[in-house]
């Protein structure tokens, strides 16, 4: 099972929106607002073919962040993490991958997608979709999200980190 | 520091220079996050406190404790915002995004980014990154060394490609000829059914072409506010489907079509017949191909007046009847005008993409306000039409019922000058007009039906 610390799982668990950084053209980091899902060990984002030069950049670099920063998102909790992690792209079969990995966690944390489904006609290529496995590495943890205090940090156990 | 606003846009909108207004629009958000590539090469991000300068073109940042933002190399800040709904999900996403060099306190940008979709709604951002969804799949099959394309099912797939939906627009016409036809003494079910087929197989044929040469000229690549009303199938805009796959579906619905035709001709042994037929199909087919290209030239809207007026309406009268005759002749005008009409105000939120492909639509080439007036002028015709045929005694009285659907052209009328430059609002109107030619044609036909009955009961 996963290794982050409990306070951050519950961020996980309610964050509808964090911030994905990945390594873009150039070394410049580039910045992309997810839903974050959360199976106890890793953190699945997910991207339309559509949106997908963050795919693009991911598969060049792995290594990204993730941020948990905004109590709106996250049902009021008011405290922020930042995850470090090694994310690889799934893709193999953009039309029905993310069914079977993500989608119950999905439905799960935006009920709404159930009716965006429906009409699948109408958005064909917003449900050719890859899969972000993130595997975390590191983790800051700032409780209350009081950043000008510093944050308490926690690293992989080194067979996670493999 | 440019200072003219520049539009939020993304998807296949470049990055720009930051302009004042991205760093009013950062001030509105309660926090940024600052990202960079950290010593062990991953990014990192923290939240932190900000102050925006439209003025001097910064960002003053709070320093986060336990970790420097570094000034040897590009810092990323990104402000987001959603409005979470309980139980559903979440709406009102935007972000804004800068890249520069920070001193530690004090941020400058040098490029900007973002969107809000109170500005690029979704459906339009979507539409915006199709070709980036292109290449990504282009990618992905060389990486994987077979092709993948996106899908759809089977059915869906057919529903989409051909626009089988429209086939109300058919319906109409093809069965008023029928029924006038029956008023008149002469009805053949199976004949009646083959027509009815037949004209709709000519229908999906033409959607299918129109798809193929809308899709070949670039006008359905440079929309990017298509809605369920318009902008084409798209199924080759999204690589659904190959030109190749288009072009034979379309080969073979016309040729179904011609056969069905032919087929009638034979049974009626009406060279008229033959004459109204292969006329549809060279309307049909005029219509967006070369080298006619008949929608390019500003002749498109009465082309569909004519394909689904006359040509629909008379043929589906001569098949029953074999001769042509004036009351399905000035009846067959009504719905050529509403189905001209539902082109015309679908014509309406594709008017920049159809100008740039070259399409003079009327949309493309009057004002706002004169396309407006032009389609109340229509519906006036099509009710003017009813009236003054039962007045003149060539329709029967019960067509005057046809006229209780002058509120719903009204409703249009109105929807039009509201929404005229919102595609997506406009989407009801549409409705609401693809509405207005189906309770015609029910209330005309239901006229038809009465007078049939009531011709039967007086023997």
């Amino acid at each position: 099972m996963g290794w982050l610390p409990e306070p951050v799982e519950r961020l996980l668990e309610v964050a509808l929106v964090g911030e994905l950084t990945v390594i873009g053209r150039n070394r410049r980091p580039v910045t992309h607002p997810l839903i974050p899902l959360y199976d106890g060990t890793h953190i699945y984002l997910h991207s339309s073919t559509l949106f997908s030069k963050k795919l693009e950049h991911i598969k060049a670099d792995g290594r990204v962040s993730l941020a948990l920063t905004d109590p709106v998102a996250m049902k009021g909790n008011p405290d922020r993490a930042t995850i470090q992690g090694t994310a690889r792209v799934i893709d193999d079969d953009p039309h029905s991958d993310w069914e079977r990995l993500i989608l119950q966690l999905w439905q799960a944390k935006e009920p709404s997608i159930n009716d965006f489904l429906k009409a699948r006609v109408a958005l064909p290529l917003f449900f050719e979709r890859a899969v972000i496995e993130v595997t975390p590495q590191r983790c800051l943890y700032w409780k209350d999200g009081l950043t000008d205090r510093a944050p308490e940090e926690s690293v992989a156990p080194r067979e996670e980190a493999a | 520091m440019a200072t003219a606003a520049a539009p939020m846009r993304s998807g296949s909108i470049p990055a720009h220079a930051p302009t004042a207004t991205d760093l009013e629009r950062l001030g509105t958000y309660p926090h940024v996050v600052v990202s960079w590539i950290d010593d062990s090469g991953y990014p990192t991000s923290v939240a932190v406190a900000f102050e925006a300068d439209p003025a001097a073109a910064t960002v003053r940042l709070a320093r986060p404790a336990g970790m420097a933002i570094p000034t040897d190399r590009d810092v990323n800040v990104t402000a987001s915002h959603i409005r979470p709904q309980p139980g559903i999900g979440y709406d009102e996403r935007r972000y804004v995004q800068l890249w520069g060099r920070s001193d530690g306190t004090t941020f400058t940008p040098s490029r900007a980014w973002g969107w809000d979709e109170t500005e690029v709604p979704f459906f339009e951002y979507s539409e915006r990154s199709v070709p980036q969804s292109r290449r990504y799949l282009a990618a992905l099959s060389a990486e994987k060394g077979r092709t993948i394309r996106p899908r759809l099912s089977p059915f869906w797939l057919a529903l989409r490609t051909t626009r089988l939906p429209f086939l109300s627009a058919t319906a109409v016409p093809v069965l008023l000829g029928i029924a006038v036809a029956a008023s008149h003494g002469s009805f053949t079910w199976w004949t009646a059914l083959l027509t009815l087929i037949g004209g709709s197989f000519a229908h999906l044929a033409i959607n299918v072409t129109n798809d193929v040469f809308d899709t070949l000229s670039g006008a359905d690549d440079a929309n990017t506010t298509p809605t369920q009303f318009s902008g084409g199938s798209r199924v080759a805009v999204y690589d659904l489907v190959s030109i190749r796959g288009l072009s034979w579906l379309a080969i073979g619905l016309f040729a179904a079509a011609a056969a069905i035709g032919l087929l009638l001709v034979v049974a009626t042994q009406s060279l008229t017949l033959l004459w109204i037929g292969v006329a549809g199909i060279l309307v049909g087919v005029a219509y967006t191909a070369p080298p006619l290209k008949l929608v390019y030239r500003g002749l498109g809207e009465i082309a569909v007046a004519i394909g689904f007026g006359p040509i629909m309406l008379l043929g589906a009268y001569v098949v029953q009847t074999g001769e042509l005759a004036w009351e399905p002749f000035v009846l067959s005008l009504v719905p050529g005008i509403l189905i001209a009409l539902i082109l015309y105000v679908n014509e309406i939120p594709d008017r920049r993409s159809d100008a740039e492909a070259g399409k003079r639509t009327l949309p493309v080439r009057l004002a706002p306000e004169t396309v407006r007036t032009g389609y109340l002028v229509g519906a006036i015709a099509a009710f003017a039409i009813i009236a003054g045929g039962v007045v003149l005694g060539l329709f029967p009285w019960p067509a005057l019922v046809a006229l209780v659907a002058v509120p719903i052209a009204l409703r249009v009328h109105q929807g039009l000058k509201v929404h005229y430059d919102s595609p997506y609002t406009l989407m009801a109107v549409m409705g609401t007009n693809v509405n207005l030619n189906l309770v015609v044609g029910g209330l005309l036909l239901t006229a038809y039906v009465v007078a049939i009955v009531a011709g039967l009961a007086t023997g």
